[in-house]
């Protein structure tokens, strides 16, 4: 009986570390390893290290924009690895390094903890590029960073709400995961703008990236009977649990609306909420790093030097009032 | 307080919600002395012990023990322990998934037995050798047989330093050589000074080892008595309330099997090959006959039945019905074909326990009419108020759990399942284990009231005695094999005992 | 006859206890949660709205869920883990027949009834997947779903290439909206629906028996003739249709889906319902009917907490202090005490009633 269950764990673990291994870290080699060695020498090796696509609608766009970057035909011979755990990343950088890739393009799922893999990179002589995101490490240890400023993206998404003039401002504040990036820059650039404007925030409250919760949220104040007049949701997904909630009780939004709608990413789905005018503005949270990325390894290549380490991408936001059919379709991830 | 009495219970009351269950019991136990417990089903003997073992909490009354002035306070089986009282439950109380030494210290670990694995299976080993058990310490508990794990309870209250050891039916599912351990075993400790409580339906037990006798009826007290004056039919008519006939006497002439050879068997099978290590067996049962299987514990008679009914998987031999030939792979198949069976283990195989009385008599034949077929609340309600008054079970009502019912009347809503069914063939494996006297006497006359009517019962117990009562020929097992088959004049207790052992009579 | 009716209360009694405790406490609190009133939708249909509204709506998916988890929790005496996840594919199937390859198109591809039944058969199939593990090979059922519990959101990404389809009809949002002309959110007549399924599912087929009696002793029910590997099975593949109905009202409600937030976390909420409704998580009798209210008890709970603004974040820490309670409640030796107490106050009741 205790062998069986025994047995039984130990099956079960297997099977579930099998699960966790197609969901999370699953490889894909972009040639087949016989192509890969006769090629490998007029190709630039990368590996590239991200997050989960599935993770969200921005990270399916970033994987997307690197996979349609780092091909064959643009010279690079490509690895990926995708995990939303750190030690796993750093296991993936490992063996990439291991396997002597020219680049190790990094997205980390945490700020902390790769000091002695970069390390190791720079002594097996591969360069370091981290995008989208930031780690706790010595600037010596990277080549390049490409981020976004999330803080950046709040103030445009604040100076923007102010410039509508808005008789009063009640604001619903829907959060994302509490002490991510996103949130601490976007909600950051709220509160302050709150308090020097005197904005009155309403209810401000985390919905984790979630569209329900931001639903419930929503419904939680109609339902209560307070006012307001501005929705400030963290993202796409979060306003539009808001939206839903808003058409259901019919109170009207967007321009020609009562309530303000904004959120941040730029989904196509919602620069088209914009373009109906069923939403006022969106912020967006560029996923497109590979041209970037694309630009330093040349200029590395070539011998150059960067001016500057950390490079923030540009960031737009958009008014339902002047955003174009082409903004959709071009800036739409 | 006398000299010599380490146990005195005062005017006990113990009321559950609806019954009274205990109504003023003394009772009282001396050094060195073997006390029955008598009484039938629902008299009050279980819940007793369990009060004095601080399972319940006592409405009324004082326990006093080992001579101290002060009542003594016992809420939990920990503080009875604490006291030096110790019990062996008439249901395996142990867990089945630990080892056997692992069950033998569990709860009481220290620096003998607790430092090390091999520290611990050392001592339950020397524990099990000095009581003839014989069953390995590292042994998972539920690879013994039941016997063999009622006598690691009892080896594991043995080994507790107990001044009275509470022993709630331990010899049910004992056979003769190992009743003869523990009685042995009950004098050693008896010698050393222990008080024994015994609770037992076995009369010939009682008067083999106790000293006295309390009986104990409908939750009063009847009387304690010397057991060299209470002769056996006293004790019997003192536990029942009424005078008896003479217990022996049931088997009634005219009930007597009278079929021919030339009937076909309502079930017959050749070569049945078992998967529970017993060899393959031939078996057949005519129409109104009672047989059974006998032999010792362990012989393989459980497992018999059980193959036939389909209840283990069987890979060899051919099973006739009615004359036709057909499979039977699962209980279902078995039942489809009007055979019934009551299992041995009555807590693990048949009751099921949360269920209501209802639910528990018309569960079978609810799965023999379908799965899409449910009996409307007024079926069920008929059914079970049929059976509950047909075999006299005590309950509340149709709706009480059946687990809160005493061992006699749960057996009796098995009996009513079956019977509802209303089978050809019924196979009944110790159905009066554990049960009362007048339910034993019940139970033995509606077998041969049911044959007499045309059943086919195969009935298997402990007591051989029952079994000549009912039974018009017996299967003799050795070993998992059959060795012998009596009839007519060979069905006497001797020719049994002879063709157990394997030697001429 | 009263006897039974006696004892069907009784497990009512605690989802009902909790109920009134809330109720009370939002009237002290603030008496305008119970304020509901009669609106015009965006569509121009007459909806009620208010906090008991919003706890209908919300509820009812629960509710859903709750049916198949009781059934599944009284057969196995274990609970599924995965039916967030779960609802996640059937959701994600629903919107692949929906949309098609196209990510946002102006027109559904399919009728809803087709993509919803699609969505039944792959649900049912995964819970047949979770019911094999379970009943078949004998492992733990909290282990075995944990799989699935791993891998079905990935798996929902995958169903749609990763994508995030839209549907843009708006009489897609009839089924966790409302339908136009009637007031009361379609979710709730939905779980109505289901409610009214299960209850002729109990009565015209033995299965609640079976599965208590699976429940209470494999062993013994096996003996009369019913096959527990299958009654087990069968648990998973009927929770299986309940979470393909849930994630047709889930994905109806925002027309979309997030593979990696829909329906997070809503298995501990089914799970809760069913432990609410007084049933043993650890297998035996059920009871559906206290399911269901525990359902909505749990959701009357979170929108109260919703509405003092208590952080979505926090949510679970609150109803975590809800789960000890209910486990210290069902503790045999609370239990014990209770009774005792009860049978203290039942005599005084009891004599009153005779001198009425």
């Amino acid at each position: 009986m205790k062998k069986k269950l025994l047995a039984v764990l130990l099956a079960s673990a297997m099977v579930f570390g099998l699960a966790a291994c197609g969901s999370s870290t699953e490889k894909k080699e972009s040639s087949d390893d016989s192509k890969k060695t006769e090629e490998s020498s007029d190709l630039i090796k990368v590996g590239i290290i991200n997050n989960d696509p599935n993770e969200s609608g921005y990270r399916t766009a970033n994987d997307k924009d690197l996979q349609a970057m780092f091909t064959k035909e643009n010279g690079y011979d490509a690895t990926f690895a995708y995990s939303l755990k750190n030690d796993e990343q750093i296991s993936a950088a490992q063996k990439m390094i291991t396997d002597g890739v020219d680049y190790l393009l990094l997205s980390a799922a945490d700020t902390s903890g790769w000091d002695s893999v970069l390390k190791d990179a720079q002594d097996a002589g591969t360069r370091v590029i981290l995008f989208d995101r930031t780690i706790d490490a010595d600037e010596s240890l990277y080549e390049a960073s490409i981020v976004s400023d999330m803080a950046k993206e709040g103030e445009t998404a604040c100076d923007w709400l102010k410039e509508q003039k808005l008789d009063t401002y009640n604001i619903i504040h829907i959060q994302g995961v509490m002490g991510s990036a996103a949130q601490k820059g976007r909600s950051e650039a709220l509160n302050k703008t709150a308090e020097s404007e005197g904005w009155n925030i309403v209810t401000q409250q985390t919905a984790e990236w979630n569209a329900e919760k931001a639903q419930q949220i929503v419904q939680s104040v109609i339902d209560a009977g307070t006012e307001f007049n501005v929705i400030y949701a963290e993202n796409d997904d979060m306003a539009k649990g808001a939206v839903a909630a808003l058409d259901k009780a019919n109170i009207s939004h967007g321009v020609k609306g009562d309530v303000l709608v904004m959120g941040y990413d730029c989904n196509k789905w919602a620069l088209q909420e914009l373009l109906d005018g069923n939403w006022n503005y969106d912020g967006q949270c560029n996923p497109f790093q590979a041209s970037y990325i694309d630009e330093i390894i040349k200029k590395l290549e070539n011998g150059e030097t960067l001016e500057e380490k950390t490079i923030v991408m540009d960031e737009k936001g958009f008014d339902a009032k002047t955003i174009t059919e082409e903004d959709v379709e071009k800036y739409g991830i | 307080m006398k000299e010599n009495t380490i146990l005195e219970m005062k005017n006990i009351h113990k009321r559950f919600p609806g019954v009274k269950a205990l109504q003023g019991v003394d009772f009282s136990l001396n050094k060195g002395e073997i006390h029955a417990l008598m009484g039938e089903n629902g008299a009050g003997k279980s819940t007793l012990i369990k009060v004095l073992t601080g399972v319940y909490e006592k409405n009324e009354g004082e326990i006093y023990v080992n001579g101290i002035e002060k009542p003594a306070v016992i809420r939990s089986p920990q503080e009875a322990q604490a006291l030096g009282i110790s019990t062996v439950y008439q249901e395996i109380t142990l867990c089945q998934n630990l080892s056997v030494a692992e069950n033998m210290f569990i709860g009481r670990l220290n620096h003998n037995n607790g430092r090390s694995w091999k520290k611990m299976n050392e001592a339950a080993d020397k524990i099990l050798k000095n009581l003839g058990i014989p069953a390995r310490a590292t042994q998972q508990l539920s690879t013994c047989s039941i016997a063999i794990q009622q006598m690691v309870a009892i080896a594991r209250a043995v080994d507790m330093d107990c001044k009275v050891l509470i022993l709630d039916e331990p010899t049910s599912s004992l056979d003769e050589g190992e009743v003869e351990k523990l009685f042995t075993l009950m004098r050693d400790l008896k010698k050393r000074g222990v008080g024994i409580i015994f609770v037992t339906h076995f009369l010939e037990q009682v008067y083999e080892v106790c000293d006295k006798i309390t009986v104990l009826r409908d939750g009063k007290l009847v009387g304690e008595y010397e057991i060299k004056d209470l002769p056996r039919v006293q004790l019997v008519s003192k536990m029942l309330g009424k005078e008896l006939d003479d217990v022996s006497e049931i088997k009634d002439s005219s009930l007597a099997y009278k079929g021919t050879d030339t009937d076909v068997p309502v079930y017959e099978a050749k070569g049945l090959t078992g998967t529970t290590g017993i060899k393959p067996f031939d078996f057949e049962i005519k129409k109104g006959e009672v047989n059974g299987f006998t032999g010792l514990l362990g012989s393989g008679r459980s497992e018999c039945v059980r193959a036939i009914f389909g209840a283990d998987r069987t890979v060899g031999g051919t099973v006739k019905i009615d004359g036709k030939e057909t499979k039977i792979n699962r209980p279902i198949d078995a039942m489809k074909h009007g055979i019934a069976y009551l299992p041995e283990d009555r807590k693990g195989d048949g009751i099921v326990g949360d269920l209501s009385v209802r639910d528990n008599i018309i569960l079978a034949l609810q799965v023999k009419k379908g799965f899409f077929k449910p009996f409307t609340k007024a079926e069920a309600n008929k059914f079970a108020d049929e059976y509950i008054k047909l075999l006299n079970i005590k309950t509340a009502s149709a709706d009480t759990p059946i687990k809160s019912l005493s061992g006699g009347n749960q057996q009796k809503v098995i009996l009513g399942r079956w019977l509802l069914t209303h089978p050809e063939y019924l196979i009944l494996d110790e159905p009066t284990r554990g049960i009362d006297v007048g339910t034993k006497i019940e139970i033995q006359k509606l077998v041969l009231k049911l044959a007499s009517e045309g059943m086919s019962i195969t009935f298997i117990s402990s007591e051989t005695d029952e079994m000549l009562r009912t039974c018009s020929r017996l299967i003799v097992m050795r070993d998992g094999k059959v060795v012998g088959e009596l009839k007519d004049d060979e069905l006497t207790q001797n020719m049994i005992m002879s063709t157990i052992a394997g030697g001429e009579a | 006859m009263k006897l039974r009716k006696m004892t069907f209360n009784k497990q009512l009694l605690i989802p009902l206890i909790a109920l009134l405790a809330l109720a009370i406490f939002n009237l002290l609190a603030d008496p305008s949660f119970y304020k509901i009133t009669l609106g015009y939708n965006s569509a121009g249909n007459p909806v009620l709205s208010g906090y008991l509204i919003t706890i209908l709506d919300y509820g009812s998916e629960l509710a859903i869920l709750a049916i198949g988890m009781t059934l599944v929790t009284a057969a196995t005496g274990g609970q599924d883990i995965s039916v967030g996840a779960a609802i996640a594919i059937a959701g994600s199937v629903i919107l692949r027949v929906l949309c098609g390859t196209e990510t946002s198109p102006a027109h559904m591809k399919a009728p809803v009834i087709v993509a919803f039944l699609i969505a039944v058969v792959v649900a049912m199939l995964f819970g047949a997947f979770n019911g094999t593990l379970v009943s078949v090979f004998n492992i733990p059922p909290m282990v075995a779903t944990l799989i699935l519990y791993t891998a079905g959101r990935s798996i929902a990404a995958w169903i749609n290439n990763n994508q995030l389809p839209i549907v843009n009809e708006k009489s897609f949002h009839v089924y966790g909206g409302f339908i136009p002309g009637i007031p009361i959110p379609t979710p709730f007549f939905i779980a109505v629906i289901c409610a009214g399924l299960t209850a002729l599912m109990l009565k015209f087929t033995t299965l609640g028996l079976y599965t208590q009696a699976v429940g209470i002793n494999e062993k013994s029910s096996r003996l009369n003739g019913i096959n527990p590997t299958f009654i087990k099975f069968l648990t998973f593949v009927i929770l299986g249709v309940c979470v393909a109905v849930a994630a047709l009202i889930k994905v109806s409600r925002l027309s979309t889906i997030n593979y990696s937030v829909i329906a997070k976390d809503i298995e501990m909420d089914a799970i809760l319902a069913v432990a609410l409704g007084g049933n043993a998580l650890s297998g035996g009798k059920f009871n559906m009917p206290a399911s269901i209210l525990g359902a909505y008890v749990i959701q009357f709970l979170t929108t109260t907490l919703y509405k003092c603004n208590v952080s979505s974040a926090a949510l679970s820490a609150y109803k975590a202090v809800v789960v000890i309670v209910l486990v210290v409640l069902s503790a045999p030796t609370v239990k014990d005490k209770l009774s005792k107490f009860w049978n203290k106050v039942k005599p005084a009741t009891s004599k009153e009633k005779e001198a009425a």
